[in-house]
């Protein structure tokens, strides 16, 4: 049979599946989910708003006025003006800045930590991994909000330490789903391989196993960016979170909540933000989920 | 069944052992002189010695940890600093006002979750499924802070159904009690509803396409029949335990709950406490909470053998 020949035969769709590499297909897959696209339009919407936030919001978000104090929405102030006279439009805008950047460094932080010490649990076991299992249950065992309103406490009020209450309160997360992983693939065939090689310990964990684990931390990391988000807005309605004048979600709807009578959209705006992104990230989550599960 | 028992108690001790080890390392995340962080605007030497006696600041952190276990084993959680009622007390007196609205809580989650999630997975792929679906995802993605705010603009200042704030308890009024609960309890419920419907639906998912639903059917039993009686008891099961685990975000969901409704529960204990710098008290909350939760978990372990035959042998 000639090259020619051989060209001509058709690559049904199960082959051509099969010569797409896994993150194309992951990819393909998560496109074909309407909830997914259409939360990655609005998780890719805040984030531009966030990033030319100088640039999109029409007033400065801290700028106080007398006059403005608590206006209906309008076509001057689209979302209305607070107890102090600020643009709410504005402050919700520079209010994505707070919450986004909050959810991804908790979660890089969560992900720092929780993963080399999954990794080392799961892959040495022994005695670390017995201390590191057992200190990863007594952080599950303290409730996520209780724990990172304590934390926030202790180091003091500020988005910064509140990004670190949160990443280190979903740390233990990290470290259960990397060690889980960590033990059903090391005992596959291919690190039985690279160990026969002889590939240091260090080199089988981080090159062989940690790219056979990503899509199960990936889908998570996702999920937990929603629920830092939400952490990192209740930490600052609290008062433990983004100082005022700052603007950030949950201080919005601290200070909306003492005007409801007056001036209901003050509390609007500021959770309808927090509520699409959270629902974006998990409908991400939950598309991510099913697009690299190989079972689908 | 006695030895998974004991087996599970003997591996609550190590993690209660660094939970108070976590817990006991707070205060040292107070930057600089902790007595002098803890004492705040109150600059008077004798409080601040009063707390360096109380936390024993001037001995070594490990004799420090070691009085303070020694303390809290013997029920002495230390002493509020801002009102000098014991930590313990103070608990005892607001953690019943929890409860009634935990309770509550997850009344209405069972009431709403579990028949929702088995709507969903009988009628999976039609409008009542995606409707279920979409209402599991409204319930995780709202945050409860918000919803309790516009519940309140709702049903408290539009239709002046319910009180906006307050607590009234069950024994004074059972009525005024209720009203003054129903919205806290919904808001803390919703987002369990949630989670609910999401295992109810993928257990039943599972079990709908069992063999033996499938002989229940072919025995011409009534569709009804078939899902009530033989799909849903087993379906069940690890609902229940699984809901039971979910206690962590109820009471984490209470803090801000109680906050926003004014409720002088177990949530705006800690939360008072956070700004009144009363750190015993934060200790004594965190500590009590990760308890409850842990002795839950074991709880809900030993229901779900007893409830599964082929555990118990």
């Amino acid at each position: 049979m000639t090259d020619a020949a051989l060209g001509a035969i058709p690559i049904d769709s199960a082959h051509a599946d099969e010569l797409e590499s896994p993150a194309r297909r992951a990819l393909r897959r998560l496109f074909h989910r309407k909830g997914a696209v259409v939360g990655l339009v609005v998780i890719a919407t805040f984030i531009v708003l966030a990033v030319f936030a100088p640039l999109i919001a029409p007033y400065d978000p801290i700028a106080t006025s007398w006059t403005l104090v608590r206006k209906p929405p309008s076509a001057l102030h689209w979302f209305g003006t607070d107890d102090l006279g600020r643009d709410i439009f504005g402050r919700v805008i520079y209010g994505a800045r707070a919450s986004l950047t909050a959810g991804a460094i908790s979660v890089g932080i969560a992900l720092g930590i929780g993963v080399p010490f999954g990794l080392l649990s799961g892959y040495r076991g022994g005695f670390i991994d017995a201390l590191i299992s057992r200190i990863t249950d007594a952080m599950l065992a303290c409730p996520f909000l209780i724990l990172a309103i304590a934390l926030a406490a202790f180091l003091g009020p500020s988005l910064g330490n509140a990004m670190i209450a949160i990443g280190i309160t979903t740390t233990p997360i990290f470290v259960r789903l990397t060690r889980g992983q960590v033990m059903s693939v090391k005992v596959e065939d291919y690190v039985e391989a690279a160990r026969a090689m002889g590939n240091p310990r260090w080199r089988i964990a981080l090159f062989h196993i940690l790219p056979n684990i990503m899509p199960a931390l990936l889908v998570q990391a996702t999920l937990s960016i929603a629920a830092a988000i939400i952490a990192e807005a209740a930490l600052s309605f609290l008062g433990l979170g983004q100082q005022p004048p700052a603007p950030s979600w949950g201080s919005m709807l601290n200070a909306a909540q003492r005007f409801l009578t007056n001036a209901p959209w003050m509390a609007l705006w500021p959770g309808l933000a927090i509520f699409l992104v959270v629902l974006s990230f998990n409908l991400v989550g939950d598309g991510l989920r099913d697009a690299l599960d190989p079972r689908e | 069944m006695l030895s998974f028992l004991a087996k599970r108690i003997i591996q609550l001790i190590p993690t209660l052992f660094f939970v108070s080890i976590l817990i006991f390392s707070l205060q040292h995340l107070l930057p600089g002189d902790p007595a002098l962080v803890m004492a705040g605007e109150e600059r008077d030497p004798a409080v601040i010695e009063k707390i360096r006696q109380q936390y024993r600041l001037d001995r070594p952190i490990p004799v420090q940890y070691f009085y303070w276990a020694k303390g809290v084993l013997s029920g002495d959680f230390g002493q509020s600093l801002r009102i000098n009622v014991p930590v313990l007390s103070l608990i005892a007196q607001k953690l019943p006002v929890t409860m009634q609205l935990a309770s509550m809580a997850i009344v209405i989650a069972l009431l709403i979750g579990i028949p929702a999630g088995i709507v969903s997975a009988v009628k999976k792929g039609t409008l009542w499924d995606y409707g279920a679906n979409l209402f599991a995802l409204w319930g995780i993605s709202t945050p409860n802070f918000w919803l309790g705010i516009m519940l309140i603009f709702l049903f408290s200042i539009k239709l002046g159904w319910l009180p906006a704030s307050g607590y009234v308890p069950l024994s004074e009024n059972w009525r005024a009690s209720l009203a003054s609960t129903i919205m806290p309890a919904f808001v803390l419920g919703n987002a369990i509803a949630a989670i609910l419907m999401r295992h109810t639906r993928s257990a039943m998912l599972q079990v709908l396409e069992s063999d033996y639903v499938r002989t229940a059917r072919a025995k011409g039993l009534s569709e009804r029949s078939v899902i009530l009686k033989h799909a849903m008891r087993n379906a069940l099961t690890p609902v229940i335990t699984l809901g039971a685990l979910e206690l962590g975000t109820l009471l984490s969901g209470a803090v801000l709950t109680e906050q926003i409704f004014s409720i002088p529960g177990f949530g705006k204990l800690i939360v008072d406490a956070v700004f009144n710098r009363d750190y015993a008290v934060v200790q004594g909350v965190v500590l009590v909470t990760a308890t409850i939760y842990i002795t839950l978990n074991l709880i809900a372990d030993i229901a779900y053998i007893l409830v599964n035959p082929r555990l118990r042998a």
